[in-house]
């Protein structure tokens, strides 16, 4: 009677996590997320993951997680290298996919931050914009935020593990926070709100403290700004405290910069 | 406004009505591009023997992990036992069922939505115009019609598809033509081993003699085309009411619960996705609706 | 006090306090209340707003607590008295009870490479809804009709709601975005209650609308409601009925909406409606969902978590190669279309029920009451 051969253990798919200019908050999600973590951990390789383990494997990897914006010339030859070496490639967090809160230098002269801050500006070696991932190498999916929710980040792995695409909302803030329940905090209080433009993903947590959405996660699909501020204005907010909403962590995602522009522009 | 064809009312099974049942793809077959026939079966010999079907109707299927979209039945329906679907890879869940193989499981529920009226039509010449993919709805009516051939008069199949490889089931109509049904295929772009008609489904029209008092013609197919199938037909003196068509809109439960495929005043799921023209004239064509 | 229970139709009064009475015989019978409570969301309660929330006592009730309410404006405000429901309808509505904002339906179980389809195991809670008001009614009956009337029920649904009580309040100082009156639906509670209660200065009147309703005053201090006292209620109701915020006129709506689909309206709304969804989440009988697969890690389980979806955000309408209404005015236009008209073919009834939620709740204040005159002026 032959013998039953034991099928071979498919080999586990190699995730590599890599950062550029961000704060780690984004990565620390994937830490935060402890049980799963575990599980993750059992289901991947994790190949690359500076913050979790000392072992660096090198490429070619299954899947990549990139944090962080791009603002140095290295990091450009870095990100087209890591694209190389990687299947499957995820911006994480609204640095990697709007060029982040260090986005608002695109606006200034980088020159002049960096005598204000630095005390050897000469040491200092930046490109004059910090700019999302997509802006340099393809990249898969999206996953914004500041920082990410682990819950999707949990969902991207799931869904690339079972072979389907991940699944995260398009639509407003709004529609979490009346399914979680918060009253508006703009209809009740006037308290100038992003949530009716930015895309969906957080579960509306700064309502639910009774702040407005400050658009960490970007524009939603097809968000009306132009509306929204005039709604802004009608309750007091003034242009310049418009544009500043706007120009904000995501700021320099497409419709947020444009409408920031667009404020500056009235308030001078 | 009510549709004139109704769906049975009766649901086959008593669970909850969201619940998929576990079936078996039993067979695959390559049709056209990206595009196969699974074969499947319930696995539950009492749901095997008891689920039948209407040339028209669809059913929901399911992947674990993955998803659940409808899906029309493109099998004969008067095969009991097996269900058959023409699934295009273009999606989520049609791309996951692109990796299965024969033995794996899927879940099935339905069958939902209204059929074809083709009991009504006895004694009509039938005209029968679909694109693409358009057909696979379409093909329960042929098996009908040729099963049931003394039933019905002239049968006209108006198949178009974007190019030659996207057109499906081409290896049965030889037999479909020995049935008597009159089959004229044109495609958008041609290739080298192309010698027919080039150009859109409803221009076909033209190379037809229509006896508009006893033609109905049935229609499934991207509603730009529908548009212009039942500006050919009208044109043609065939009334309103002797024009069907199958409607496609974004279904998520397929029993009239979660709103999703609203077309007007029908849930497509419900009163759909087979209409009878005149009763949906008002909303057709109306933009974005 | 008669030691009797009333009839089903009596009308009978009992001091405030003893509404407590009320709610203790029904968390007696196994009820989980769930009324009108201040939202705990804001830095101090009177910027939130009157939601419903699982209650214990009359104490969670907003005592004394009215709101002021206008298109994309809602505040809360003190009252000069201690009413009990001195307040009109808030942001959330008694659907999250009966339709939850999201419910598992299944749990899909990989076996023997197969899968096994387990009921969520629900015990379904059993609520009993305190201080529903004539157009909230109406909208639990309209959901009723589009969950349990079809060919297929809503198991979930029904599971729930079989087994809710109802505890109406009669509506006596509409708001600022209401228009019940409009619609058929208030300020009196129609049909569908166990009990109902008219507040007056000092007392409430009951009425007994079910077998359970009179059950549950037995363990109350009742009296028969004095003519006086009846003659009160129905002047409120009166002065209720003719000081609504809002009216619409609704002869002939549906064809008004279906013959002025390309009518230019819907293009300026479309330029000012955010596409953010707030008026179908907030609405009572909105009732469109979404269902999503979510996975175990690993795959050997899945559930399929029901979403309260919206005929506003994009991917509701996409359907393969393309979207059925790319654009916001496309969008206005079928929610509209839908509350007012097309619900009518569907279900035999209007979609609206006149509370205002969405005209309060909607960010920049659209009213659907003007929406519809705009179509209705230029005809």
């Amino acid at each position: 009677m032959p013998r039953k051969i034991k099928p071979k253990e498919p080999a586990k798919p190699k995730l590599a996590v890599f950062k550029f200019a961000s704060c780690d908050g984004c990565q620390l999600q994937l830490l935060d997320a402890e049980d799963a973590l575990l599980a993750v951990a059992n289901a991947v390789d994790i190949a690359y993951f500076v913050e979790a383990r000392d072992r660096r494997l090198p490429g070619p990897y299954d899947v990549t997680l990139v944090e962080g914006s791009i603002s140095t010339a290295a990091q450009i030859a870095e990100i087209k290298e890591i694209r190389r070496q990687s299947n499957y490639l995820i911006a994480i967090g609204a640095c990697a996919t709007a060029g982040g809160i260090q986005s608002l230098r695109n606006w200034r002269n980088v020159d002049d931050y960096i005598n204000i801050v630095y005390a050897n500006p000469s040491y200092i070696d930046t490109l004059a914009t910090s700019t999302p991932i997509s802006d340099h190498v393809k990249v898969d999916f999206e996953l914004r935020g500041c920082p990410i929710n682990k819950f999707q980040l949990l969902e991207v792995v799931i869904a690339l593990l079972v072979g389907r695409q991940p699944r995260v909302p398009t639509y407003s803030v709004c529609m979490e926070c009346k399914r979680r329940g918060t009253p508006c905090v703009m209809v009740t209080q006037g308290i100038p709100c992003l949530g009716p433009v930015t895309q969906a993903g957080c579960n509306a947590i700064c309502p639910a403290y009774n702040r407005g959405c400050f658009g960490c996660y970007g524009p939603m699909e097809a968000p009306n700004t132009d509306a929204l501020g005039e709604q802004l204005q009608a309750l007091g907010a003034s242009p310049d405290e418009i544009m500043r909403l706007f120009r904000n962590f995501s700021g320099y995602a497409d419709a947020f910069r444009l409408a920031s522009d667009a404020y500056e522009e009235m308030a001078l | 406004m009510l549709n004139t064809i109704t769906a049975p009312t009766t649901p086959l099974f008593d669970t909850p009505p969201m619940f998929a049942h576990p079936a078996r793809v039993t067979a695959i077959k390559d049709e056209a591009y990206a595009t196969a026939t699974y074969e499947i079966e319930f696995e539950d010999d009492d749901l095997k023997q008891h689920y039948a079907f209407r040339a028209g109707q669809f059913n929901m299927v399911y992947l674990p992990n993955i998803g659940e979209v409808p899906i029309s039945l493109s099998s004969d329906p008067a095969k009991t036992g097996v269900m058959g679907h023409t699934i295009r890879y273009a999606g989520n869940v049609t791309r996951a069922i692109s990796r299965l193989r024969v033995g794996d499981t899927v879940g099935i529920r339905g069958p939902y939505g209204t059929a074809w009226p083709l009991e009504r039509i006895h004694g009509n010449d039938v005209c029968i115009v679909t694109g693409g993919i358009g057909l696979a709805p379409l093909r329960p009516v042929i098996y009908h019609i040729i099963n049931n051939r003394s039933d019905y008069g002239r049968v006209y199949l108006l198949y178009g598809a974007r190019t030659p490889i996207d057109m499906l089931y081409t290896e049965q109509f030889e037999d479909w033509e020995a049935h008597g049904i009159e089959i004229h295929q044109t495609v958008d772009r041609a290739d080298e081993s192309w010698k027919g008609h080039v150009g859109v489904v409803p221009m076909m029209f033209y190379h037809l003699r229509l006896n508009p008092k006893k033609t109905t013609v049935l229609t499934c197919g991207p509603e730009i085309m529908i548009h212009f199938v039942i500006f050919e037909a009208l044109a043609r003196r065939i009334p309103k009411e002797q024009i069907y068509v199958s409607m496609e809109r974004n279904m998520k439960c397929g029993i009239g619960l979660c709103g999703h495929c609203q077309f007007g005043p029908t849930f497509v799921c419900k009163e759909g996705p087979v209409f009878a023209y005149a009763a949906i004239e008002p909303f057709f064509g109306v933009e974005d609706f | 006090m008669p030691d009797l229970t009333p009839d089903i139709g009596a009308f009978v009064s009992i001091e405030k306090n003893e509404l407590q009475c009320i709610f203790d015989a029904l968390k007696k019978d196994g009820y989980t209340l769930a009324g009108p409570t201040v939202s705990n969301n804001a830095s101090t309660p009177g910027e939130g707003a009157i939601v419903y929330d699982e209650i214990e006592t009359v104490e969670d009730l907003p005592i004394g607590w009215t709101d002021v309410q206008g298109p994309g404006s809602y505040q809360l405000q003190r009252r000069n008295d201690n009413a009990y429901f001195g307040y009109v309808v808030g942001p959330q509505s008694w659907k999250k009870f009966l339709f939850p904002p999201q419910a598992t339906l299944m749990t899909v179980r990989r076996e023997n490479g197969s899968f096994v389809v387990e009921s969520q195991a629900e015990d379904a809670p059993r609520y009993a809804l305190i201080g529903v008001r004539g157009c909230e009614l109406h909208a639990l009956l309209i959901q009723d009709h589009v969950f349990l009337n079809g060919p297929y029920i809503d198991t979930h649904y029904k599971a729930r709601r079989e087994q809710t009580f109802v505890l109406a309040v009669n509506c006596t100082e509409p708001g600022g975005t209401c228009f019940c009156t409009s619609m058929g639906t208030g300020p009196k509670v129609g049909p569908g209650f166990d009990l109902a209660l008219t507040e007056l200065d000092d007392i409430f009147i009951v009425e007994i609308g079910s077998e359970v309703g009179r059950m549950v005053m037995r363990s109350v201090k009742w009296r028969p409601s004095g003519a006086f006292e009846l003659q009160t209620k129905r002047t409120a109701l009166a002065e209720a009925t003719k000081s609504m915020g809002r009216t619409l006129e609704t002869s002939d709506l549906p064809n008004l909406l279906y013959q002025n689909l390309d009518h230019p309206f819907w293009r300026e709304v479309g330029e000012r409606c955010l596409s953010c969804a707030n008026c179908t989440m907030v609405c009572p009988t909105c009732f469109c969902s979404d269902i999503l697969e979510v996975s175990e890690l690993g795959g050997a389980a899945s559930e399929r978590v029901r979403v309260w979806d919206s005929c506003f955000s994009m991917n509701y309408s996409h359907v393969h190669g393309g979207n059925i209404r790319p654009r916001t005015k496309s969008r206005y236009r079928q929610w509209l279309t839908h509350k007012f008209a097309s619900w009518i073919d569907q279900f035999g009834e209007s979609g609206c029920v006149g509370c205002g939620r969405c005209i309060t709740w909607c960010p920049v204040g659209i009213d659907v009451t003007e929406s519809i005159d705009a179509i209705r002026e230029e005809v």
